[in-house]
């Protein structure tokens, strides 16, 4: 590049933009971002427009779920900022790295209440993990710069920039800032990765000592790139794993070593393992509430070892025994070599067959389960999900919304692989799926992407189909359609004396005629002797969206269950395996 | 802020903590630092901003009324704002504080002197004088402050205005030992 060339603001946004190697972004213009959008027409980056802002931000999220790269969105000011909230939020909770680029008024405009004006940075600041209000057009490339160093480094997550229209009219001229600059821009910022070699000797010790230990995994795994190191771990010392919601795939459910998801409505292994374990070695994941239960009496037998690279997180809910602070993949290595060193020294690892046995003895009398619906009955739900699954191609990514059917995929469906289950796990953001599964096919365009939707998500961002359809991003949507709110009618059913209030979808939409005018194909499956056949179809569309509605059985639960604010001792188990509970000692 | 009361969180030292927070000097910093505290329901006792010896950095003084326990959390949380750069807890054992004050008394001609004879024990100054009323600045240790406060509300304080205190560590060596360096992520 040579030096002393003189850009415009825009200019200067979408080369920086280009410079970090951005291949896609979702959008839509709008008044004060509009100077950005005119060098958009020759840039290399492929924008996908939008129906509504919203759908760009988890568009955005979706792609970087699948790819760990940032996902960007790039929207107008006032209500179309207001509108990227959520996707922030969501971002933010499960850390998920993006940049998000809103336009603003222009800087002498700021604080009049001018049209389309809001005080997006400090309506975000809460739900980013930075944001900027960028004032000249000069600090437009370090601001780029920086966004994405933020955005992809430490604990990943949401950066928005903020563009006043003058600033991105001005013209500025060209400095691409060096690595170093950037770092040294920053000198308040300096993510910790490795661990502390004490800290990690002791784990070491503690995991090689421990008789029921328990590999509690989360986000951070995948975050991290760790899944291939942490297996290693498990099978060097045969150590039971359970993957969070936000970690599935992290760990391969077919693996014998694999017990699945713990939490609110994981599996009775995996609650009773971590109830039991005398060591949860917690690899990136936060003692979320919906994993703990009642704090109090979650795991109380059990040492901590948590390692995660953000320190806020150490303590933060259960005090660890061990803390490291520091990347996933580069801290599980060197706890494996501190291992390896110990057991060469001669001091052998506790044999922990009897706790595995035990696990399995669980595992054994407490498979995931379910009702056959009998003949003429509706479909069961579960029984949908494991046709899909049975059916879908190899690596397949699903994509979740939020509510019971969230909980079907994450159980029935079998992951296998990182990076093949995108949901909205900390937010529990309804209507995530749709435009989330667009986003990730826009990344991995070779791959099956299914999303699995219940018909109240699918009802909050199923425009975004239309997206889908104009842009050639063909994904499949899976509505399972119990014509409720599915979630929230179980808990008015269990907690609330079948008291139901406002729960009840049913009547309206026709699902398939929408998936029609949005330009998909449309299926409606009401039995189970439709169901082979219309998931093959689904599957070999290939040139359009495909919708596919299953008429589900209204009233089934979510099973496992813990109560909210229950002791995770106190699982409601699927009714069949109630008879059973004292297994469970 | 609350007013100043004589629940006085300045004497109960189970409860006080004065943070240093070294902090970017760039527009919106106070507002993220201030809303983590606000976002826990934390209320900020008192809050002193100017910029430190390099114009690029300000230094915020905080003074807190939270126990140990949210209070490391909170200082954990405001270690991840990218503009941070670094905080110390300061124990007021082994660190040196002032405040300054500002306060206009209601007092006529024939007691104005024993004002003047009070801001001369306290090393107050007088700023302005009226018909009826005295305006006196006095800075010192906040206790201090306390006192002489005390002291005029007895003539009747008009207005008055603290500026919430401002603290480095004692430069004996164990003051730097409560010092904690943090790392962002």
């Amino acid at each position: 590049m040579s030096t002393k060339e003189t850009l415009t603001g825009a200019e200067a946004l979408i080369r920086s933009l280009e410079l970090e190697n951005v291949e896609i972004m979702f959008g839509l213009p709008g008044g004060c971002i509009l100077p950005a959008y005119d060098p958009l027409l020759k840039s290399s980056i492929r924008h996908v427009l939008v129906r509504h802002e919203q759908g760009a931000g988890h568009m955005a999220q979706g792609y970087a779920h699948v790819t760990g790269r940032p996902g960007v969105a790039m929207v107008t000011s006032g209500p179309a900022a207001t509108n990227m909230v959520t996707p922030l939020c969501d971002a933010f909770m499960d850390s998920i790295p993006m940049v998000c680029i809103t336009g603003q008024v222009p800087t002498s405009a700021i604080g009049t209440d001018a049209f389309q004006e809001c005080d997006t940075v400090g309506i975000t600041r809460s739900v980013t993990k930075h944001n900027e209000l960028v004032m000249r057009a000069e600090d437009i490339p370090m601001a780029v710069r920086q966004a994405f160093y933020i955005a992809t480094t430490g604990r990943p997550g949401p950066v928005l920039i903020d563009m006043p229209k003058d600033v991105l009219q001005n013209t500025m001229t060209w400095h691409w800032p060096t690595d170093e600059e950037v770092v040294d821009s920053l000198p308040g910022y300096r993510p910790n990765v490795k661990g502390h070699p004490k800290m990690i000797k002791e784990a070491a010790k503690l995991i090689l000592a421990s008789e029921k230990p328990v590999l509690y995994l989360g986000g951070g795994v995948l975050k991290a790139r760790a899944a291939e190191v942490v297996k290693e771990l498990a099978e060097l010392l045969q150590i039971p794993v359970v993957t969070t919601l936000m970690a599935r795939g992290a760990f391969p459910d077919k693996h014998p070593l694999c017990y699945g998801m713990p939490g609110m409505h994981g599996t009775a292994t995996a609650i009773t393992a971590m109830q039991k374990s005398d060591l949860l070695i917690a690899l990136g994941s936060r003692f979320d509430d919906r994993v703990t239960g009642k704090v109090n009496s979650f795991a109380q037998d059990a040492k901590i070892i948590h390692v995660d690279i953000d320190p806020a997180e150490q303590g933060k809910v259960r005090k660890p025994d061990v803390p490291i602070v520091g990347d996933c993949r580069q801290v599980v290595e060197e706890i494996l070599k501190a291992i390896k060193e110990l057991m060469a020294e001669g001091i052998s690892a506790t044999d922990i067959t009897p706790w595995r046995s035990r696990v399995n003895g669980w595992k054994e009398q407490f498979p995931l389960t379910y009702d056959m619906s009998g003949p003429g009955d509706k479909l069961k739900p579960q029984f949908c999900l494991e046709k899909l699954r049975d059916a879908a191609p190899e690596g397949t990514i699903v994509v979740s919304g939020v509510g019971q059917h969230q909980m079907w995929a994450s159980l029935f469906w079998e992951f296998n692989e990182p990076y093949t289950w995108v949901n909205s796990g900390g937010l529990g953001t309804m209507g995530f799926s749709v435009p989330a599964a667009i986003g990730a096919k826009a990344a991995k365009p070779d791959r099956t992407v299914w999303a699995i939707d219940g018909d109240g998500c699918f009802q909050m961002t199923a425009q975004e189909l239309v997206t889908a359809t104009t842009e050639g991003i063909h994904v499949k949507i899976a509505i399972m359609n119990n014509t409720y709110l599915g979630m929230v009618r179980q808990w008015q059913e269990m907690f609330y004396g079948q008291r139901y209030s406002e729960v009840d979808l049913a009547g309206c939409p026709d699902f398939v005629k929408w998936a029609e005018a949005m330009g998909c194909v449309g299926i409606r499956v009401e039995s189970v002797d439709e169901i082979d056949e219309a998931i093959a179809l689904a599957n070999s569309i290939n040139d359009r969206s495909v919708v596919v509605e299953f008429r589900v059985e209204e009233f089934e639960k979510v099973f496992p269950m813990v109560p909210a604010g229950a002791s995770n001792d106190e699982v409601l188990l699927h009714p069949n395996q109630e008879s059973r509970r004292e297994f469970l000692k | 802020m609350s007013s100043i009361n004589s629940n006085n969180p300045y004497g109960d030292s189970r409860q006080h903590h004065i943070l240093s927070v070294m902090v970017q000097n760039r527009p919106g910093v106070l507002a993220r630092v201030s809303g983590l505290f606000a976002r826990r329901g934390y209320n900020i006792y008192s809050l002193a901003v100017a910029p430190s010896d390099d114009p690029n950095y300000s230094r915020i003084t905080i003074v807190v009324d939270i126990s140990a326990t949210p209070l490391e959390q909170i200082v954990k949380q405001l270690f991840k704002l990218i503009d941070v750069v670094r905080i110390t807890e300061l124990d007021p054992r082994k660190s040196v504080e002032r405040e300054l004050m500002i306060a206009t008394v209601r007092v006529d001609g024939e007691h104005r002197g024993q004002i003047a004879e009070l801001a001369n024990l306290f090393e107050a100054k007088v700023l302005a004088v009226g018909a009826d009323a005295v305006t006196i600045s006095i800075d010192g240790n906040p206790e201090k402050i306390d006192d002489f406060e005390e002291l005029l509300r007895g003539y009747g304080i008009v207005e008055s205005q603290r500026t919430g205190r401002v603290a480095l560590p004692k430069l004996e060596r164990e003051a730097r030992k409560g010092a904690t360096k943090g790392k962002a992520s």
